[in-house]
């Protein structure tokens, strides 16, 4: 039964993860629907929840075509890349204090490291499919994450000293007296937004825009591989919701209702909140992206740092 | 983990030997990137994992990013390709290989005499990496810290001169910011020769 264990928690985390992304594309457009006053997808099965099944057999059988001026091997195996990169960092995600699949001491760590490579996915895409708009959505993305990478990690570190510890365990049981999201605030609006960042959500999707480079670094795309990346997007949300519920928001902490309640109902308002901001934002030029995030943000999480690190000795 | 560590290792060197030998500069990049990856892992089998996780962040998660992003932009094409076919003929690397060869048989010789143990006797945890960086090296951590501001000046400056060169051509049609610039400024068209303004 011991043995067992993790493989049951291996493979529970992986169909959870991966249904609960598939079932994000019915709930955005329905949430989408509600905010723009219209009914949204409400024919197949109930309240239209089928919809995602109708919509998965229909990308099995679309043809999987590889262009011939591609650039083959990179072409294939970067969808790959953006699927598995944010699969491995539910790994060390707590979702309860007993269902986690390896509680690594740098969790954080291996976090954003995981996030760092899954630049690379769009970067390849782009690049391989040897087409004008994709190479300009690849170098858009290569710019855009990595700058707010940057920042991401250092809004990170204000939680690190409060706690001690890289562990996402230990982050979660240092919130037992008050929410990180109190004392660490300004960390907080931070890593939301490097968070939308690094999903490519809507304000922040310059590397796909369609007004302006067709589908940015998925336009040779189609069939699966279009899903991965369709796919790869919706875990992408799913990761990051579950993160700032755990880094911020005291993962599965909470009066009355199971631990594992408290964590989807916290992960679920993040994830309905990414949607809100894509059906109310609009999208900001390319050099208001860059210098927003190197002129604003990356000051603002240095200084983060700079106070947080005062206080905590401050009060030793 | 002593399995861990040699397949790591076999893969590192597999890797490195792959971003030698491809004529394509991306698909290099690539082993690369798994070339460092497949380091971090050895960091961690040898009881570093603050290093391996920094490893993974930052050279193959941002500094290889860059590296992919350049090659992107300069759009090497096959003429690159047949360059590097010429440098990898073997009368090329047989020079490098043989002094190569020499050095691995003197680690050889020197690991079997010294009977060395491959793996690290306990994990360090962050907190103690922390601890000798701003400890006892903390004058070399000061050192690499003004190296890289003195870097990002310098790479801010040469950034800031070339968009005023490129800027200039939209103020050139008033007579006073020619007089005012004190050069015969070239007007886009004009044949390139400053002789014609």
């Amino acid at each position: 039964m011991t043995s067992f264990y993790p493989i049951a928690i291996i493979i529970g985390v992986l169909i959870v993860a991966l249904s609960i992304a598939s079932g994000l594309i019915w709930l955005e457009r329905r949430l989408l629907a509600l905010w723009q006053d219209r009914y949204g997808p409400n024919r197949v099965g109930p309240f239209g929840l089928l919809q995602v099944v109708a919509d998965m057999i229909k990308i099995f059988t679309k043809e999987d075509w590889i262009p011939p001026f591609a650039d083959k091997p990179v072409f294939v195996f970067a969808p790959a890349i953006i699927v598995v990169t944010v699969l491995m960092t539910f790994a060390v995600l707590p979702i309860t204090p007993r269902i986690i699949v390896t509680n690594l001491n740098i969790g954080l760590l291996f976090f954003l490291a995981m996030s760092s490579l899954g630049v690379y996915s769009v970067v390849l895409a782009g690049w391989s499919s040897n087409n004008k708009y994709s190479l300009l959505g690849g170098v858009r993305a290569a710019a855009q994450m990595l700058s707010y990478e940057v920042f991401m990690g250092l809004s990170l570190m204000g939680v690190v000293v409060l706690t001690g510890s890289f562990d996402l365990s230990k982050i979660v049981e240092a919130q037992r007296k008050m929410w990180f999201v109190i004392p660490q605030f300004v960390g907080f609006v931070l890593f939301l937004i490097a968070g939308l960042a690094e999903t490519r959500r809507l304000p922040f999707d310059l590397p796909e825009a369609e007004s302006e480079l067709v589908a940015g670094y998925h336009s040779e795309y189609s069939g699966m591989k279009f899903g991965m990346f369709f796919v790869g997007e919706y875990l992408g949300v799913t990761l990051i919701s579950a993160l700032i519920a755990v880094l911020f928001l005291g993962g599965w902490l909470g009066p009355c209702l199971p631990p594992i309640i408290w964590f989807f109902i916290k992960m679920f308002l993040f994830i309905c909140f990414f949607i809100l901001l894509r059906a109310s934002l609009p999208r900001p030029r390319f050099d208001q992206l860059m210098s927003w995030g190197w002129k604003l943000m990356l000051p603002l999480a240095l200084a983060n740092i700079l106070v947080t690190g005062a206080v905590v000795l401050a009060h030793r | 983990m002593d399995a861990v560590f040699y397949i790591a290792a076999a893969v590192a060197i597999l890797a490195t030997i792959m971003v030698i030998t491809r004529l394509n500069a991306v698909h290099a990049l690539l082993y690369l990137i798994v070339s460092l990856l497949s380091v971090a892992v050895v960091f961690y089998t040898l009881g570093a994992p603050f290093i391996a996780a920094l490893e993974a962040i930052i050279y193959a998660g941002a500094i290889m990013v860059l590296f992919v992003f350049v090659v992107m932009m300069l759009n090497l094409g096959t003429k690159t390709m047949d360059t590097e076919r010429t440098w990898l003929r073997p009368r090329m690397w047989m020079g490098p290989c043989i002094l190569t060869a020499i050095l691995i048989a003197e680690v050889a010789y020197l690991l079997f005499k010294a009977g060395a143990a491959t793996q690290g006797a306990a994990a360090v945890v962050p907190k103690q990496v922390g601890i000798a960086l701003f400890g006892p090296y903390v004058i070399g951590v000061e050192l690499a810290s003004m190296l890289l501001l003195g870097a990002l000046v310098g790479a801010y400056h040469l950034g800031v001169g070339k968009r005023e060169r490129l800027e200039t051509p939209d103020v050139i049609d008033s007579d006073a910011t020619r007089t005012a610039s004190g050069r015969n400024p070239v007007r886009p068209g004009a044949g390139g020769s400053s002789s014609a303004a």
